[in-house]
């Protein structure tokens, strides 16, 4: 995975790994940033396939997530049927495929070739959806009434994200391997932003990873997480700044920190000077 | 023992722990082993917790006990083999002064150079070593981390790293931090090693009962360490986001009130006459104004401060919160919470603010509650619900039960938790039954039992 810009742990790895192996889910967890998203990315990347993207919101639906059927193009098949047909059979044509529309969670199973089937913030949808997945996610099966059941000929690599909001329910995390993603320690940090941002200072890296790690210890309403590194090394960059020194930092905190009373608290901490 | 005995022992202590694994996960653990094999303990580890921990709160429980139930080695391992060590070798007792020092210089070196595996060699030799308590009859520990510390004096070996580290050219404030840090970890490797050499002896099931600590969330808040304090403040502001997601979720589902007939009619023209589409009157939203009075006494101030923490947090979901908080006189703390104000400077502020709460420092939960109806009795009213926090212990003072009576009358709900166990409620001089009797008392111990009450409060 290295290969393709994304550097896994060991149980990220593994767990990875196990979910090919397995053929089950992979549930991943952690705070916002850390690169939950990206590792069903990479994942796609390295093995070749394509990904397949579901992203939840509140009020998703099954219409939006797995199948609908396109009813004006059915309405203009039934007015443009001749008066001699029989309705038996313009209801036998009207519900076949030419009339489905497929939602990313149908399209992953149909597909033949190698996919990954990445669901975004399973935590936004509602509760029902969930009972949603637990079918597909089990059997890889969908049962559309006119249809029948279809199955998948080739099983996709299912990737849900969770930022955990919410708690999902016992029988879909039973389904799934279960990963949590968190901040990376401060060696893999550094390798992450210099691989991200070419271009800069390896010192100016150990610094600002540093500082990062810092950061994460002093009790703060959102830690900076590894997207925000990357934000940061990027801005230093752009502001041309080759030594992180305090009033840098000072200066530029505000492309880590995202409140107020965060970056008060930043300030005092490590003793910068405004 | 098979591996599988041992295999499914692991799965019990971890349900024993309070970690739902069912049947499947344990088998989906097996076909996992099967695949990557038991070469690799770390690997054997991840493929253990990919397959049953779904929490990331249980994952320290887990690990705690997969130490236990699969031990990184046996005994004092491969050092006694490799490492006969100079000390013995020159007839000096292995504990002895001469080879502490010897022992000490080498942890400096270790800790130094942040050698992981080495600190981890070294904490299962200062165990061996210095932890052995011959003597004790069977069935008593024989091995123990506080003697092992206490010999190797983690003070002073703090000390002497961050000297260390700062002639290598750290700053002093670093070489505090990352010194302290450092020997922190040492301990915890030493006490982990501890707890290995007696479930080695023991059997794993005896120590999983007592050494592994219970999650975050289903901690007693009055046996929380201050440790675990700071782990539970941490935890406020992800718990008061989750709950405010699930508030207005549910809020949502519920937001169709009764049928609105004129606006179904009015919509029907479009289709004929015909109302294909019914038409709501939308739910008005009703929000609660909170009255929270808090003992902040002793022990029980952790609870009534992560309960206001908590509430203060949930502000946007309550009409509108004031809070008092009382020993035997009573102070209002509301202005203490300032919308996004930093969490660690309100609470050390509050803590403050409790001598303005005390006058003898007794806990008197009657005079609290007449002074409350004398001063600020129109803090109550129709739209407010009332939260008391406390042990009601009172120190077998006068309870004032009808100034109580008048303000559970005045306020529309009234609810009381007590951060107290059941069963020790009534004891000593708990007057948990007469207080519960004009308001209902509700057991609240944990994170879990309190995001679950704030929630119904919203």
């Amino acid at each position: 995975m290295g290969d393709v810009g994304y550097l896994a742990d060991d149980s990220t790895a593994l767990t990875t790994y196990l979910a090919g192996a397995l053929e089950k889910p992979v549930l991943v967890e952690g705070p916002a940033g850390v690169g939950k998203t990206e590792l069903a990315k990479a994942i796609t990347r390295a093995t070749g396939a394509e990904l397949v993207r579901l992203q939840c919101y509140e009020g998703l639906d099954e219409a939006r997530a797995l199948y609908e059927w396109n009813y004006k193009k059915q309405l203009l098949r039934i007015q443009a049927a001749n008066d001699g047909q029989a309705w038996e059979e313009t209801h036998d044509d009207i519900f076949s495929e030419e009339f489905l529309l497929t939602r990313p969670l149908l399209t992953a199973i149909r597909r033949s070739e190698p996919t990954v089937l990445l669901i975004d913030e399973v935590d936004k949808t509602d509760v029902e959806v969930e009972g949603l997945l637990l079918e597909v996610l089990s059997d890889f099966q969908v049962t559309i009434p006119e249809l029948g059941t279809m199955t998948s000929t080739r099983r996709p690599l299912v990737v849900l994200t969770s930022n955990a909001t919410r708690e999902l329910s016992e029988a879909l995390k039973r389904r799934c391997l279960y990963l949590h993603l968190d901040y990376p320690d401060a060696d893999r940090e550094r390798e992450i932003v210099l691989s991200q941002v070419p271009g800069l200072d390896d010192k100016v890296a150990r610094q600002l990873v540093s500082v990062v790690g810092r950061l994460r210890e002093l009790e703060l309403k959102k830690s900076p997480s590894i997207a925000e590194s990357v934000d940061w090394a990027r801005t230093l960059i752009a502001l041309e700044i080759t030594d992180l020194s305090d009033k840098a930092v000072a200066d530029t905190l505000g492309v880590v920190l995202k409140h107020s009373s965060d970056v008060d608290r930043a300030v005092r901490e490590l003793r910068l000077k405004r | 023992m098979t591996l599988l005995d041992r295999h499914i022992e692991f799965l019990e202590a971890l349900r024993g722990a309070g970690l739902p694994v069912s049947l499947s996960e344990g088998l989906d653990a097996v076909t996992a082993l099967g695949l990557i094999g038991w070469n690799d303990r770390t690997q054997v580890k991840e493929a253990y917790a990919a397959t049953l921990v779904k929490r990331a709160s249980q994952r320290a429980t887990f690990d705690g006990l997969f130490e236990l139930y699969f031990p990184r080695m046996v005994g004092s391992g491969m050092t006694e083999l490799f490492a006969p060590g100079s000390a013995e070798a020159a007839g000096v007792a292995k504990d002895g002064p001469e080879a502490l020092s010897e022992f000490t210089s080498r942890l400096s070196e270790a800790l130094e150079a942040d050698d992981v595996e080495m600190l981890r060699q070294l904490a299962a030799e200062a165990v061996a070593r210095f932890g052995a308590m011959p003597g004790r009859g069977p069935g008593l520990s024989s091995w123990s981390s506080y003697t092992a510390l206490r010999r190797l004096s983690t003070d002073e070996l703090t000390a002497r790293l961050i000297e260390g580290l700062q002639q290598g050219g750290w700053t002093d404030e670093e070489a505090a931090r990352v010194g302290a840090r450092r020997v922190d970890r040492f301990s915890g490797l030493v006490e982990a090693d501890a707890r290995r050499r007696i479930a080695e002896e023991k059997g794993p099931e005896q120590i999983a009962k007592i050494a592994v600590r219970p999650t975050i969330e289903k901690l007693d808040f009055l046996h929380a360490r201050r440790s675990d304090l700071e782990a539970l403040r941490r935890e406020i502001y992800p718990l008061a986001r989750r709950l405010a997601t699930r508030l207005t979720q549910e809020h949502h589902a519920r937001r169709r009130g009764a049928v609105d007939l004129r606006r179904t009619l009015r919509s029907s023209m479009s289709t004929g006459g015909v109302p294909v589409d019914l038409r709501f009157r939308p739910k008005r939203p009703h929000r609660t104004e909170l009255v929270i009075l808090c003992d902040v006494s002793g022990s029980v101030s952790n609870f009534a401060t992560f309960t206001l923490m908590l509430v203060f947090a949930l502000r946007e979901q309550f009409g509108k919160v004031r809070a008092f908080t009382f020993v035997d006189e009573i102070h209002e703390v509301t202005s203490y919470f300032k919308p996004g104000a930093d969490l660690v400077d309100t609470m050390t502020e509050l803590t403050k603010a409790t001598e303005h709460s005390a006058r003898m420092g007794r806990t008197n939960y009657g005079r609290a509650f007449s002074l409350f109806q004398e001063r600020h009795a129109d803090a109550l009213g129709p739209k407010s619900s009332l939260l008391i926090l406390g042990d009601a212990r009172s120190n077998y003072s006068d309870l004032a039960v009808d100034s109580l009576r008048a303000m559970a009358d005045a306020s529309r709900h009234a609810h009381w938790l007590n951060p107290e166990v059941r069963t020790q409620w009534d004891t000593g001089d708990s007057e948990a039954t007469r207080y519960g009797s004009i308001i209902e008392m509700r057991e609240c111990r944990n994170l879990t039992q309190l995001s679950e009450f704030v929630h119904d409060l919203a």
